[in-house]
């Protein structure tokens, strides 16, 4: 079923519950996002694709990567409540992380120079999600988890120790967006790499991060694909040994 | 084996997963904590990643990842008790256990843990060790509170000096 | 045991049980729940019965053993009838005393009698103490009557009569206009108007459906739910079959806290036996109603009674809340539709149906009908379980029910809704109690905590408290709740410490509306609560702590805070800690004063009279080795003389201007 919906007075017929990111994607709007990903089931954490919507009258803010489109909702992408949100988001992220690259610039891409606020930590993970989704919904074995809850929450595998489930993919090092997991190579590990998270100091990239005229991360992509592949046939050739 | 108790709560429950948190819950009784191992297992025959378990186990309070003492202390810090004091008596039991909160003593005898609100706020500030509930609590109680139970170990009166 | 199948069978039930003569035998209920138990009720029931027992008794008189009263201050509490003697901070050892005097002779035992506050008189009876007279007991009526363990107490007050009522004589839609009529509200936090929810969970589409009861009871400090629920657990029952009939439900959840193990026993036994009567279970009362209910342990998540949360929780994950575009009552539990309500509510249903909508609407404001218990605890004299009718003034709870402040001290302001609740101040006193006003105060009802604050509390550090509560309950998933309330009590705290700078209150206020805005779900869209409504009524004192860098009630006198942790060498601390345990430290020790000089490097500790000099202390004069053997096997040991950071510690603890501080959970992990 079709509806109809404004998005900053454009209007746009989307299928009924299509998440007001996808449609304002098909109108060429953009909204930044940190914890979406297209392949993977919104998640809503990081609160950055805030959009103001109004129903009923009563304008309230919302996370557009998960609220549903509705027949004669009204979305702004760009009211100065929302970019007094985004930026708040920015600032709180910059100040876990001052020391991340990919922070740093999306916030310089906003426009936010320095935090105001006077507690730095010094991590590298936003506690996205991302990695633990695309561990769990697309390579479906979810070595990696979510720690503990609130302020003390992590990202980390069961007991902080070396997964023994997680098979090398690599698809969560892609996925990351603050580059707080690597991979590296290890023969005798089941995919033939290892992930490292944290400590380690990542390799700087001999291209100099000139990704247009670079086909190091589809090559990466290839491999990925092909591990999970293998992973997904070795596991199904398991299950129907076990069925008989 | 060494897992046939584990066994017959997963048996219980119905290896339903919707019972997880009421599996652990079990677990935790039957062995005073979570280990590793017993995670593992019934990770494999419930057919739940690790990892899921183990965001339940570190998200949820009331679960513990080490072994405990063999009494449990806890302090409530709930709004009542805070606005009575609990904090002093939380200091103290510290002070008293040489431990802070949220540790084992060395001899295995008390764990120390912090709540907030046992429902008991009219009582305020309140103790609780195993499941007798202290009520009014001051620091210079706390000592009296704690050698009820301390008769079996060395003593927390030989472990001060 | 014989299944009731009508209304007749309930009413012949309820005769046999009344025919059974306990209710011409004497009878003595004891207040047998976690309050009292924590004073030795149950060991005082074992030697009244004892005692019975050697004297014959016990054919002529009764123990019962209750629920709570809501005076568990006072407690073990216990009521003698027929003359309805109210007995308090009642021991073991008087036990002897109250069978001879009171059982066998009927006079009452002074001693145990409750004092009233004001005439300073002994009185006799429960309804002559000012606590329970101001008092409107409806939901509360059973509680501290009934043996919440037999289910034929409850069936004698008139238990199930309601589910009889409903059953076979009305229809579901019309329970639910009932419900709508009589105007009953939420009593878990937001107040949603509870015929609505369930009208929209009866049409929502979908074959199965899930009512949910809410016992989660998250809000330290209050504790009403827990009463009722180790008190009168049928009430509860007995509502969610009726809600389940109305909605069309046939799995029920008792959602109960980790805390409250003695309400999760209750509850499975009232549930069992509910059973064996065939209320619960197939084909309840012959009108083809299936419904069975189930009771789920928390696990220790303040989180967890949030509506998505919790549902989360049931389905055996983490208590991590659901964005909530899709509302519960269409797509909650396993994706059905599902009635979340708190157990108060549940237990307001019965009532109304057997009294009618008129009856209940009868009682309270325009907007909030019905009784609501609060919690009333803190610096309240009479701290304990207060059921008022809605509309009430806070007045009239703290001063006429509560008997006004303890020691005399002046009322500073009252906190409600729990921790995303606000402080209501003094001035304020006047305002009537229901949803919308205490909305509008910048508070909110929640579960009706009252924590009442005299001028001894400091505003900031009840802000500083609540969110430091929040930060540790959230769950951590969504950017502006965990790193903005981190933020948030970084600011408080520094506040609090004498480092607050200008600025800081409108930073916490452009900080808290953010919050409130972009969180993911109402524990993050209200933890601001109580920031943003100690600025709105106490500014002044935030701005004390910050230009004048001081605490005008004095708690956060000594900011600066050294931890056990810091401390690498434990010498010093030991000290320290020997001191603060002597008598002599608070009375101006002589050694202490001269090891303070030797410690500041101002005197030198010698041993020989020949070397006594004006900036020398002798040896011998110390009477107390605690301090010289500090001196003479610590510092000795380690030759570093006392140059080192540990001894500067030591100086500014014994010098009082810092704080030794035992607990930090962040340092711990680290380590
Ligand atoms: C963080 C948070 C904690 C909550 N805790 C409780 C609770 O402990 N008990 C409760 O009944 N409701 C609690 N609620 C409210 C519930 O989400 C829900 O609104 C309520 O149980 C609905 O029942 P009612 O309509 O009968 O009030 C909480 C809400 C939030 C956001
Ligand atoms: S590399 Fe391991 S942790 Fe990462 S997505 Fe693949 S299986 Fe999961
Ligand atoms: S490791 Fe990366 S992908 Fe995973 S939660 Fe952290 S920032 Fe997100
Ligand atoms: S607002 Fe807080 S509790 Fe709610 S989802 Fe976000 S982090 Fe979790
Ligand atoms: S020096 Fe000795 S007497 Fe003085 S306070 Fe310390 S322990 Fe007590
Ligand atoms: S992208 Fe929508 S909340 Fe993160
Ligand atoms: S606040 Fe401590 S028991 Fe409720
Ligand atoms: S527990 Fe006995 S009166 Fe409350």
């Amino acid at each position: 079923m079709l509806v109809t919906l404004t998005i900053n007075g454009q209007i746009i017929h989307v299928e009924r519950e299509t998440p007001i990111f996808e449609a304002a994607k098909k109108l060429g709007i953009p909204i930044p996002t940190l914890c979406h990903h297209e392949a993977l089931k919104p998640y809503g954490s990081c609160r950055l694709c805030t959009v103001e919507v109004v129903k009923n009258k009563w304008p309230k803010l919302v996370t557009s990567c998960n609220y549903p489109a509705e027949d004669g909702l009204e979305v702004k992408t760009d009211t100065d409540r929302v970019k007094r949100t985004r930026k708040m988001v920015m600032e709180l992220l910059l100040a876990r992380c001052p020391h991340v690259p990919a922070i740093q610039q999306l916030a310089q891409k906003m426009g936010v120079k320095t935090s105001q606020f006077k507690k730095k930590g010094d991590e590298q993970c936003i506690l996205c999600g991302l990695c633990v989704r695309v561990c769990d919904e697309i390579v479906g074995v979810r070595a990696i988890g979510f720690v503990g809850r609130g302020t003390e929450r992590e990202m980390n595998t069961p007991f902080g120790i070396e997964s023994d489930t997680c098979i090398g993919c690599g698809a969560c090092t892609y996925i990351c967006p603050t580059s707080y997991i690597e991979m590296v190579e290890r023969p005798d590990a089941p995919g033939g790499r290892s992930l490292n998270k944290g400590e380690l100091t990542l390799d700087s990239c001999p291209n100099s991060y000139v990704c247009e005229n670079c086909d190091r991360e589809q090559q990466f992509l290839l491999e990925t694909m092909q591990v999970i592949e293998k992973f997904r046939r070795e596991n199904e050739k398991r299950r129907s040994e076990q069925k008989v | 084996m060494a897992f046939e108790k584990v066994d017959e709560i997963l048996e219980k429950h119905g290896y339903r997963h919707d019972a997880l948190i009421g599996i652990i819950q079990d677990i935790q009784r039957l062995e005073n904590y979570l280990p590793l191992e017993t995670l593992r297992h019934i990770s494999h025959r419930l057919e739940i990643p690790l990892s899921r378990i183990y965001y339940i186990a570190t998200f949820y309070k009331s679960f513990s990842l080490e072994p405990r003492g063999r009494h449990i202390v806890k302090v409530c810090l709930g709004t009542a008790c805070h606005i009575c004091g609990a904090t002093q008596n939380l200091e103290q039991m510290e002070r008293t256990l040489h431990i802070c909160e949220g540790e084992t003593t060395k001899d295995m005898m008390f764990s120390l843990e912090t709540v907030n609100c046992v429902g008991t706020c009219a009582l305020a500030p309140v103790a609780i060790v195993d499941d007798t509930y202290y009520d009014a609590v001051t620091p210079e109680k706390v000592e009296k509170i704690l050698s009820n139970y301390a008769t079996e170990s060395e003593g927390i009166e030989s472990e001060k000096n | 045991m014989k299944k009731i199948k009508s209304s007749s069978d309930l009413e012949t039930l309820r005769q046999t049980i009344l025919n059974k003569g306990d209710h011409k035998r004497q009878v003595v209920r004891i207040c047998c729940t976690t309050g009292c138990r924590a004073g030795g009720a149950l060991k005082i029931v074992e030697d009244i019965n004892k005692e019975l027992t050697e004297r014959n008794l016990e054919d002529k008189i009764k123990i019962k053993k209750t629920g709570c009263r809501g005076f568990c201050e006072n407690g073990p509490v216990m009521v003698i009838e027929p003359d309805d003697i109210f007995y308090n901070k009642v021991k073991p050892k008087d036990v002897p005393g109250i069978v001879s005097e009171t059982l066998v002779n009927g006079t009452p035992l002074k001693r145990l009698l409750y004092i009233d506050p004001e005439t300073r008189k002994r009185v006799k009876s429960e309804k002559d103490i000012p606590f329970f007279g101001k008092q409107v007991r409806n939901v509360f009526a059973k509680l501290g009557k009934i043996d919440p363990t037999q289910i034929d107490d409850y069936i004698a007050e008139g238990g199930y009569t309601a589910l009889c009522k409903a059953l076979t004589t009305m229809t579901p839609v019309e329970v639910i206009e009932t419900i709508e009529a009589s105007g009953l509200r939420g009593r878990g936090g937001g107040g949603f108007p509870t015929g609505k929810k369930w009208r929209s969970c009866r049409e929502a589409p979908g074959i199965v459906k899930y009512v949910i009861a809410n016992g989660d009871e998250g809000d330290p400090g209050a504790f009403m739910d827990r009463s009722m629920m180790e008190g009168d657990p049928h009430s509860i029952i007995e509502g969610m079959i009726i809600g389940a009939y109305a909605i069309g439900a046939d799995r029920g959840f008792i959602y109960v806290r980790d805390e409250y193990p003695i309400a999760v026993e209750h509850l499975t036994t009232a549930i069992e036996q509910v059973h064996s009567y065939g209320l619960l279970g197939e084909d309840i009362l012959g009108m083809g109603l299936d419904f069975t209910i189930e009771i789920n342990r928390g696990a220790g998540a303040f989180v967890c009674g949030e509506s998505t949360a919790l549902m989360n929780s049931l389905e055996g994950k983490v208590g991590e809340p659901r964005a909530k575009y899709i509302h519960t009552v269409e797509s909650g539990l396993w994706d059905s539709p599902s009635n979340l309500n708190n157990v108060e509510t549940w237990a307001n249903v019965p009532l109304i149906i057997n009294r009618g909508a008129e009856w209940y609407a009868d009682t309270g404001t325009d907007t909030s009908k019905g009784t609501k218990i609060f919690s009333l605890v803190g610096k309240v004299s009479n701290t304990g379980l207060v059921e008022v009718p809605m509309g009430i003034t806070l007045r009239e709870i703290i001063f006429d029910v509560g008997g006004g402040i303890r020691n005399n001290r002046q009322f500073k302001a009252v906190q409600t809704g729990g921790p995303s609740g606000g402080c209501i101040p003094a001035n304020k006193i006047d305002m009537p109690v229901d949803y919308d006003t205490l909305k509008e105060l910048g508070a909110m009802m929640g579960s009706g905590g009252m924590i009442v604050m005299d001028e001894n509390t400091c505003m900031v550090d009840v802000a500083k408290y609540f969110i430091n509560f929040l930060m540790y309950e959230s769950c951590g998933k969504c950017v502006p709740c965990r790193e903005g309330l981190k933020q948030m009590y970084e600011i408080l705290s520094n506040i609090c410490e004498g480092h607050g700078e200008e600025g800081d209150i409108e930073l916490l206020e452009g900080l808290a509306s953010f919050i409130i805005d972009a969180s993911l779900c109402a524990l993050g869209g209200s933890a601001p609560n109580p920031v943003l409504s100690t600025i709105r009524y106490f500014r002044d004192e935030y701005e004390a702590h910050i230009s004048r860098k001081e605490c005008p009630a004095g708690v956060c006198r000594n900011p600066r805070i050294i931890r056990a942790l810091e401390f690498g060498c434990e010498a010093p601390l030991k000290f320290y800690e020997h001191c603060i345990l002597c008598p002599q430290f608070s009375e101006g020790c002589l050694d202490l004063a001269m090891s303070t000089e030797i410690l500041e490097g101002k005197k030198k500790l010698v041993y020989s009279s020949k070397l006594d000099s004006e900036d020398s202390i002798n040896a011998n004069v110390f009477k107390c080795t605690t301090a010289l053997s500090y001196f003479e096997k610590s510092r000795q040991l380690c030759g570093r003389e006392g140059r080192c950071r540990e001894e500067g510690f030591l100086i500014d603890l014994l010098a009082g201007s810092k704080q030794l501080i035992y607990s930090n959970t962040a340092l711990l992990k680290k380590r």
